[in-house]
């Protein structure tokens, strides 16, 4: 099986603090993977870089066989045709009606009648169940509705690698289930390769196919899902079972207690 | 908003807009008179042209016939060059005279011309031989005390 | 002590000019990178009209209705100030000249950029901070092309049209207060102003005045948009800076062009 997506011996660093340390991942066709790790650990700078969206420096990125280094923005726009992404809150255009926001693609880059996008619309609202609302605003929707559009725009062009943005983040448990198996679902039925970041734990392991758990910049474990619900590392069965203190301290890292209060031993 | 609806009062926005430019041009400004036709340039040297400026009127019996183009020092003669875009509707004889005149005692300065009556019109690029310029007042004071006082013989320092 | 606190001061006001040099040199880059990006613009008008439908017909009722008050009071205080001359009649001239030259151009774009200017820079600010722009970028979409463009375009070519309505309005205003109200003849005051108005010089070069207040309005509210931090503050902070920089920058470039237009181009 071919990898879609690799990253090897990746530094990154915003000024001179580093991201990212010696990253090694791969993606292969046709799968499900999620980056998991604590909000700030540099997944989502990760999934970035995946999209072109900031370069590295150090090390190589690899989509569908091409470095994204030094791509010119024209090499990079014409590889992201090929890509789809689903932002944090939907990032659903709010001047557009829901119909417009699933169409916005194929009237930009196709040259398709408006009859034929209509059908193509119609189809892809219908797989996230919503070609009721085609006419509504994005404002006025629920969160979890929203969400399933932007799910709907982001595959419009039945790309061949989608990535996801905290997918989960700020859904009720109903409608987490429904993207959680929308996200599978159409991983599968698009013949698709999918990469999740996320910090919902229980939700995505039920639909991923391989996990990456990053901690401060560092890949700290990977494997199935059942391997990393039997891990032993006390870093991942703190963050599996929510566990207040841990191996992540409870406390950012700070004087002493007695330092900062100014009390001196007399 | 649909679509038709968005055009329409774009639409009417661009058509308000023109309208006000067509007030403008030629309820407001002078574009009615014609006064931005073709023009023909004439030449006159005056000894003293007072507050001429540029854009200045010209007129022929009060009407305005056109606009003074450019006024310079002209350092061969010692006097000033004045350049006058003239109406091409409005041909003038050859023996035409100009002067700098002021409209009421503290108005604006313009130039008059007189037709004169020769048989023979003014081209492009022309000169007005015949001129008066601008009379300075202080000058006209100073001649007025001069003349009065010539006998007891005053000086001409009074005409500064 | 002293010597330290001068020295300092002279650093800050330094510091202080830098960064407005950078601020307007950003703004300049950032309106060249529009310019290159018009193209789609001009492709596809109906953005355009659609900006020019949100900038120039919703700043109509303002700019009509302030048009009409300022040339009412032009009205009344050249009537009463001509009158010690025994020249009323030439109030048209005043009303005309000032509204044609000066306060059109001038009043309507800071109207425009009050009214116009800081809803392009919210609405702008906003679509990043919800990363709709990131999400247009990962649909390989430029969003200075797709949104930038078609903003600046829409207030590039609506101010002139509101300059010349604000003018209209005002002149009407005049003639309401001195010809109807007061009893000005009204053959002097339409004649008179039309023997002091000229086409080229006055008309013409208002209009000149307002194109180059729409380049720079539209440019700044773009800009701040587009460069606006991500956050609520980041956006209000920019609309406010939109609304401040716009209005220095009329009154400045007006400073200059009238300064050009008095003494001729060369």
């Amino acid at each position: 099986m071919t990898n879609l997506v690799e990253i090897s011996n990746l530094n990154f660093g915003y000024g001179s603090r580093l991201v990212l340390k010696g990253i090694n991942l791969a993606v292969p066709k046709g799968s499900l993977v999620a980056i998991m790790g604590l909000s700030g650990c540099g997944k989502t700078t990760l999934l970035r870089l995946i999209g072109g969206q900031l370069r590295a420096r150090d090390g190589t990125v690899t989509v569908a066989g091409q470095r994204l280094n030094d791509m010119s923005q024209g090499e990079l726009y014409a590889l992201r045709r090929r890509l789809g992404m689903l932002f944090q809150f939907g990032a659903l255009f709010t001047d557009l009606s829901v119909y417009d926001n699933v169409a916005f693609q194929m009237r930009e880059h196709t040259q398709l009648p408006e009859s034929v996008i209509r059908d193509l619309t119609l189809m892809k609202l219908n797989a996230v169940g919503l070609r009721g609302v085609q006419s509504l605003m994005p404002s006025e929707m629920s969160g979890g509705m929203a969400r399933r559009v932007a799910l709907a725009r982001a595959t419009a062009l039945d790309p061949e690698l989608i990535l996801y943005d905290e997918p989960f983040a700020g859904l009720d448990p109903i409608s987490l289930g429904v993207i959680g198996q929308l996200i599978r679902r159409l991983n599968d039925a698009l013949g698709a390769t999918s990469v999740l970041v996320t910090h919902d734990v229980q939700e995505s392991l039920k639909i991923v196919d391989y996990v990456y758990f990053v901690s401060e910049g560092v890949i700290v474990a990977q494997g199935t899902p059942d391997q990393i619900r039997a891990s032993t590392l006390p870093f991942v069965h703190q963050f599996i079972w929510g566990e207040a203190d841990g191996p992540m301290p409870f406390h950012y890292p700070a004087r002493t207690m007695s330092d900062d209060l100014g009390m001196r031993e007399a | 908003m649909e679509r038709s609806t968005l055009n329409l009062w774009v639409g009417v926005f661009v058509l308000l807009g023109f309208f006000a430019f067509l007030v403008l041009a030629f309820k407001v400004g002078n574009l009615s008179a014609g006064g931005n036709g073709t023009t023909y340039t004439l030449i006159a040297h005056f000894d003293n042209i007072g507050q001429l400026k540029e854009r200045a009127p010209v007129r022929s019996a009060g009407v305005l016939v056109g606009r003074v183009k450019s006024v310079r020092f002209d350092p061969v003669h010692y006097n000033a060059e004045v350049q006058m875009a003239i109406d091409t509707k409005f041909p003038f004889p050859k023996d035409t005279s100009a002067s700098v005149l002021t409209s009421g005692i503290l108005g604006e300065q313009y130039i008059g011309l007189d037709a004169g009556g020769d048989e023979k019109m003014l081209k492009d690029g022309d000169e007005i031989k015949l001129v008066q310029g601008a009379v300075v007042l202080e000058r006209l004071i100073g001649q007025f005390l001069f003349n009065k006082a010539q006998d007891s013989g005053a000086d001409k320092g009074a005409q500064k | 002590m002293v010597l330290e606190a001068t020295l300092r001061g002279i650093r800050l006001v330094g510091d202080r000019t830098l960064r407005i040099v950078e601020r307007i040199g950003a703004t300049v880059a950032f309106l060249v990178m529009t310019l290159v990006h018009s193209a789609t613009s001009f492709r596809r008008f109906d953005l355009v009209i659609r900006e020019i439908f949100f900038a120039g017909v919703q700043s109509l009722i303002i700019i009509l209705v302030s048009g009409l008050f300022v040339g009412m009071v032009l009205g009344l205080q050249g009537h009463e100030t001509l009158q010690n001359y025994g020249s009323e009649q030439s109030v048209g001239v005043l009303v005309a000249l000032s509204l044609v030259r000066e306060l059109g151009p001038v009043v309507a774009a800071l109207l425009f950029a009050s009214r116009a200017g800081s809803a392009i820079t919210a609405e702008i600010g906003l679509m990043k901070a919800t990363e709709q722009l990131s999400a247009m970028e990962m649909m390989a979409i430029n969003p200075i092309a797709r949104v930038v463009a078609p903003r600046f375009w829409g207030g590039v070519i609506s101010m002139p049209l509101l300059a010349m309505l604000f003018s209209a309005m005002g002149i009407i205003g005049g003639f309401l207060v001195a010809v109807v109200l007061i009893g000005v003849d009204d053959g002097a005051f339409w004649s008179q102003m039309q023997a002091a108005v000229d086409f080229r010089h006055d008309i013409v070069n208002g209009i000149i005045k307002s194109l180059v207040f729409g380049v720079a309005v539209s440019a700044i509210a773009t800009f701040e948009g587009y460069e606006a931090p991500p956050t609520a503050e980041g956006v209000s902070g920019a609309t406010t800076r939109t609304v401040v920089s716009s209005s220095l920058a009329i009154l400045a470039l007006d400073l200059v062009l009238t300064a050009f237009m008095l003494k001729g181009w060369n």
